[in-house]
């Protein structure tokens, strides 16, 4: 419980950081030339001004700026997040049906990144300075430095035009309806590509911090003992240096929540996702700035929720957090 | 001297090196190699590359050349690179050395502001701040950098954080010495190099938010940029897919220089950590 409470006390401690991020970027929008009713008439193609006053005063963009932000704050609170001029429905409802595939993105991508980071890296480090170590370290290296799209875009050259293994884009196949399993497999299959664009800068950072996480506690004293125990070589990474080597990688997800949520923007236009990055990515093309206004909300509190179970996975892998406090 | 011995004796560095000296002579050159305007109509288009002898890497969906493009590429990426990192750096170290130099209440409220652009994903305001100001080089360069400053902060706290309560520090208090004068004379020399270090993490950040900015169209379209082409070059992804490969290359070379210069620094600064490793 202790845990909880410390986890808790974290969470309360982001709401004057999510209040401060609210308040910015609403008077950020505000120098923004332009605003919803000035795009909505170019969308209509014109109108005389008692039209756009009368619009105005519909989406409540009649007052100061000041009143607007207080206005603003009163109605998230009932988590109204306004109304999207473009696509004439609630930011929140359109919002909500973008979000679905931008978590199965992440949490997939997230995923391979853990476990495919936390096995090469291990492997690293027990073949460290020899030709495994090498190579791994230099995949990290070339990952890392590859561009998420351009990866992204080759994956379609090859596995989608060429192999013909995985589709080129889209969330799943609109030619026929599926239902059950069926319908899982075919989400599964759209999502391979990706995963694997948008997981692997993460593989290469998870992959370079295990390594060196696992060399530093394989150097530790409770390591030698349990060694001399008698310990098998393998038994004494899966038991006792495991779960302390991967704390530096479980902190990291947090720190990198919101790069990920970024890098979905990038991935999501590349293979054509409905998802809250590419949302994003249109509104700010179509300049509705209420909709990117609730994209930003809602992305701080996806950063700020997983930091919350962050916390609590650290202080599970970690007992002296909860004995600490 | 040790420092610059170490740093040449370790492979990866010496071949980071040599990477980055390569685009940099392409960016710095780029008028002598490819002199005349690169975003201009220079031939047939969609040539690939070795089918005319002209046009070394071939040609792009509009018939320009693209490796005048690579080539004047190099310098505003190398540009933006460098205007951003130093911009998100100065901003850095001015709010990290502020916080933890006087901790307290001025921390607090420091931290807060720092803790409020991290927990922002720094691509969605990146998308905010072009929406609002516009895509020209100047606007993104700008807006990449008040991005990325806040690891900078954090790392320059830290650091003085730990330096601040030193002998050295409090010698110079004694002697009466301004607060100003503390913090840069004093304390930020012995606070650098970790942060330069790092300066090399948030270049290579900055060169890969620019590419995908441009590659989404959001950045400056008049300028030969590597983003620019691959987005350029998705429209004709299926059959000429070397018109986005070549240009992905680029980045990918340039990127993994700076990081090799910028694992080379950290090895020779830090030869404790070099040793260990």
């Amino acid at each position: 419980m202790k845990v909880l409470t410390l986890a808790l006390r974290r969470l309360a401690a982001s709401l004057p950081t999510l209040l401060l991020i609210i308040a910015g970027m609403f008077l950020l929008l505000q120098l923004a030339p332009g605003d919803t009713v000035d795009a909505l008439m170019a969308q209509m193609g014109g109108g005389d001004p008692a039209l756009a006053a009368e619009l105005r005063r519909f989406y409540g963009l009649d007052v100061g700026v000041a009143a607007q932000l207080g206005r603003y704050l009163m109605r998230l609170v009932t988590l109204d997040l306004g109304f999207s001029a473009i696509y004439g429905k609630p930011v929140a409802t359109v919002i909500l049906e973008r979000l679905p595939p931008t978590i199965l993105l992440m949490a997939s991508a997230l995923s391979f990144a853990f476990f495919f980071g936390l096995v090469l890296g291990v492997i690293a480090a027990r073949r460290v300075n020899r030709w495994p170590d090498t190579l791994i370290s230099t995949l990290g290296l070339v990952f890392y430095a590859t561009p998420s799209f351009w990866f992204g875009l080759m994956a379609i050259v090859v596995f989608s035009v060429y192999l013909q293994w995985f589709p080129p884009g889209g969330f799943s196949d609109i030619t026929q309806t599926l239902t059950g399993v069926a319908a899982v497999l075919d989400i599964a299959r759209h999502l391979v590509l990706p995963t694997l664009t948008l997981g692997l800068i993460f593989l290469a950072i998870y992959l370079r911090i295990m390594r060196a996480s696992m060399l530093e506690v394989l150097s530790l004293d409770f390591v030698r003992t349990a060694r001399a125990k008698g310990l098998s070589e393998t038994r004494v990474v899966a038991r006792h240096v495991l779960r302390n080597a991967m704390l530096p990688m479980v902190t990291l997800i947090g720190l990198q929540a919101g790069t990920m949520l970024g890098g979905s923007v990038v991935v999501e236009s590349v293979f054509a996702l409905p998802g809250l990055g590419r949302l994003a990515y249109e509104s700010v093309v179509q300049r509705d700035l209420n909709t990117l206004l609730g994209i930003v909300f809602v992305s701080a509190i996806l950063v700020i929720v997983i930091n919350f179970l962050v916390d609590i996975l650290y202080a599970r892998l970690d007992p002296r957090i909860a004995a600490g406090s | 001297m040790r420092a610059a011995k170490a740093y040449l004796r370790s492979p990866a560095a010496v071949i980071g090196t040599v990477i980055l000296l390569a685009v940099l002579v392409m960016g710095v050159g780029a008028d002598w190699f490819y002199p005349g305007d690169p975003l201009g109509l220079a031939g047939r288009p969609l040539q690939w590359p070795g089918q005319n002898p002209r046009f070394l890497l071939g040609t792009d969906s509009s018939g320009r050349d693209i490796a005048a493009q690579i080539v004047h590429g190099a310098r505003i990426s190398l540009l933006i690179g460098f205007v951003a990192t130093s911009i998100a750096v100065v901003i850095g170290i001015a709010i990290g050395s502020v916080a933890g130099f006087y901790g307290g209440a001025t921390d607090t409220a420091l931290m807060r502001v720092t803790e409020a652009f991290q927990t922002l994903p720094n691509f969605i305001l990146l998308l905010v701040l072009v929406a609002v100001f516009g895509s020209t080089i100047e606007t993104v360069t700008i807006a990449i950098g008040i991005v990325s400053w806040p690891p900078v902060a954090r790392l320059t706290r830290a650091e003085f954080l730990s330096l601040r309560t030193r002998d050295f520090v409090q010698a110079c208090r004694v002697q009466g010495l301004s607060d100003a004068h503390l913090i840069l004379r004093e304390v930020l020399p012995n606070a650098l190099p970790p942060v330069i270090v790092y300066a090399s993490v948030v270049m290579a950040v900055a060169i890969l938010l620019e590419s995908a900015l441009a590659f989404l169209e959001l950045s400056d379209p008049n300028v030969p940029s590597w983003g620019n082409l691959i987005g350029l070059g998705r429209n004709v992804l299926r059959t000429e897919w070397y018109v986005s490969a070549i240009p992905g290359v680029a980045i990918l070379l340039t990127i993994l220089g700076v990081s090799l210069v910028g694992q080379g620094l950290n090895d020779a600064l830090n030869p404790r950590l070099a040793r260990a490793r």
